[in-house]
């Protein structure tokens, strides 16, 4: 098996699918993906929060030099995203990078992350694209 | 006349997803050498292209979350999901069970993907209201989602789009839009098919007009309309499947319709024809502006071939429920035009070696 085994996608399939942070009990912060321990102040007393799914773009790169899988969607954006009570880095889709300003408002959207070959698994996962609608 | 179980099942919620790139017709025509005529006989304007990393399963999940923001339902409620398409990610591993986890509707829900061209979803609609009807399940997810596939250069290329429409089915009590009746007419009619690993569709060019698309159409819309006693001028808004722009007008007109009611639900001139999507995503956007009490004719239709024709009363809940999620309106005006090459490499039209 590749880097996505059946059980590496099959464990992290709730978070890849639903923007659910982890949320410390002690600081009050909240982080996404979820660890074991609050990369702010190491408490382990945590529960978990559902994110909101709009917010908006505090910074991004444009990467030219991606993999080769990841040709057909190059130059690639990445993101990082303030969702209120976390931030999060994130792929940026369905805009040309020279239409992307710091500030817009962006949206979650659920799209294919890793596709393992002409044979193996689709992976799906959050990205976010500029909110245009509505 | 006779009792309608569907009476007691509704649609609480309802919701669409358009992908953001649009190709006009005029690159298709130039790219394969066709006359314009070819494509304005379609009635066709452009049509919605999925990105790279979208696939039905994408964009049914999209169009889910916003019927389930349009209905206020707790996922947990869902009994079952029906996910209809005839472009699958997987030809094996369900679409459904994605989007229920994603959704937050497993593991205690029924999923299944449907297939029957374009009408699968419509047959997810129907077993829904028997399951809502019957008290086995409370809200049923119905989805139509496609990604529709053309050989590049075969005329089917003007009109084969990308999008989704799902709606959230429960009991009459609380809903949108009542169902009033439901008749469903197939035959086995070969108009369209495609076989096991071939990776585009075949069709009977001229035959998937008379014998398959109008004859099941009209079979299934003068079924419904005799088992109501209704006849064309009750419905304020009539909406059929859209394999072009041409083909729902015709169907409407032989049917006795007037175009004014066909207008609303007509969508493919401005996004193609996207499959379980079509007349669905016609049914979605009349919900966007009909006011209560309005009654809608919807008649999906599949090759192979089949109809189904429901007929919905609209209710006051539909216009606390409108605003909660983006209008099929929204979606069809946010666009981004790409030229055939860009739609060749999303649509992996160019043969890339993989490792």
């Amino acid at each position: 098996m590749g880097e996505w085994s059946s059980a590496r996608v099959w464990r992290s399939r709730v978070y890849r699918y639903r923007l659910i942070a982890g949320r410390c009990r002690s600081c009050g912060r909240a982080h996404y993906p979820p660890a074991n321990a609050c990369p702010y102040c190491g408490s382990r007393d945590l529960d978990e929060v559902e994110l909101p799914r709009v917010g908006r773009l505090i910074s991004y790169s444009v990467v030219y030099a991606t993999p080769f899988e990841d040709r057909d969607r190059s130059p690639v954006v990445i993101g990082l995203i303030d969702l209120g009570i976390a931030r999060l880095v994130a792929e940026v889709v369905d805009v040309k990078p020279g239409d992307l300003r710091v500030g817009d408002r962006v949206e979650a959207v659920f799209r294919r992350i890793a596709v393992d070959g002409n044979t193996g698994l689709i992976v799906y996962g959050i990205k976010f694209r500029p909110v245009r609608v509505g | 006349m006779a009792l309608m179980p569907e009476r007691g099942a509704g649609i609480h919620g309802w919701g669409v997803y358009i992908p953001r790139f649009r190709i006009p017709m005029q690159e298709i025509a130039r790219e394969w050498g066709w006359p314009d005529h070819q494509w304005r006989a379609l009635g066709m304007m452009e049509k919605a292209v999925a990105g790279p990393d979208e696939d039905s399963t994408t964009m049914g999940l999209e169009a889910s979350l916003n019927a389930i923001r349009r209905a206020g339902v707790n996922p947990k409620d869902i009994g079952a999901v029906f996910f209809g398409t005839e472009s699958k990610p997987y030809a094996v591993k369900p679409s459904a069970t994605i989007i229920a986890e994603a959704i937050g509707a497993t593991p205690l829900t029924m999923a299944s993907d449907l297939e029957f061209a374009c009408r699968a979803a419509s047959e997810g609609i129907k077993a829904s209201i028997g399951l809502v009807t019957s008290g086995m399940v409370k809200y049923a997810l119905v989805i139509g989602s496609d990604t529709a596939q053309a050989n590049p250069g075969d005329v089917l290329e003007f009109t084969a789009s990308s999008g989704a429409a799902a709606f959230i089915i429960g009991s009459s009590k609380g809903s949108a839009a009542v169902f009033e009746g439901s008749s469903t007419y197939v035959t086995d009619t070969p108009d369209f098919w495609r076989r096991e690993g071939s990776p585009y569709p075949r069709h009977g060019e001229g035959f998937t007009g008379e014998p398959a698309y109008f004859a099941h159409i009209i079979g299934a819309v003068r079924g419904l309309m005799d088992k109501l006693g209704l006849k064309p001028s009750d419905f304020n808004y009539a909406v059929f499947h859209q394999p072009n722009g041409r083909f729902p007008l015709k169907v409407g007109e032989m049917l006795g319709f007037k175009p004014e009611q066909l207008k609303l639900g007509l969508v493919t001139p401005m996004i193609g024809n996207t499959y379980n999507g079509s007349a669905l995503i016609g049914l979605a956007r009349i919900l966007d502006y009909a006011k209560p009490g309005e009654r809608i004719l919807v008649a999906p239709f599949g090759s192979g071939a089949g109809s189904d024709a429901y007929s919905l009363i609209v209710t006051d809940v539909v216009e606390e429920k409108r605003g909660r999620a983006p209008l099929v309106d929204d979606y069809i005006n946010d666009k981004i035009s790409i030229p055939y090459s860009v739609y060749a490499k999303f649509r992996e039209l160019i043969r890339v070696v993989r490792e």
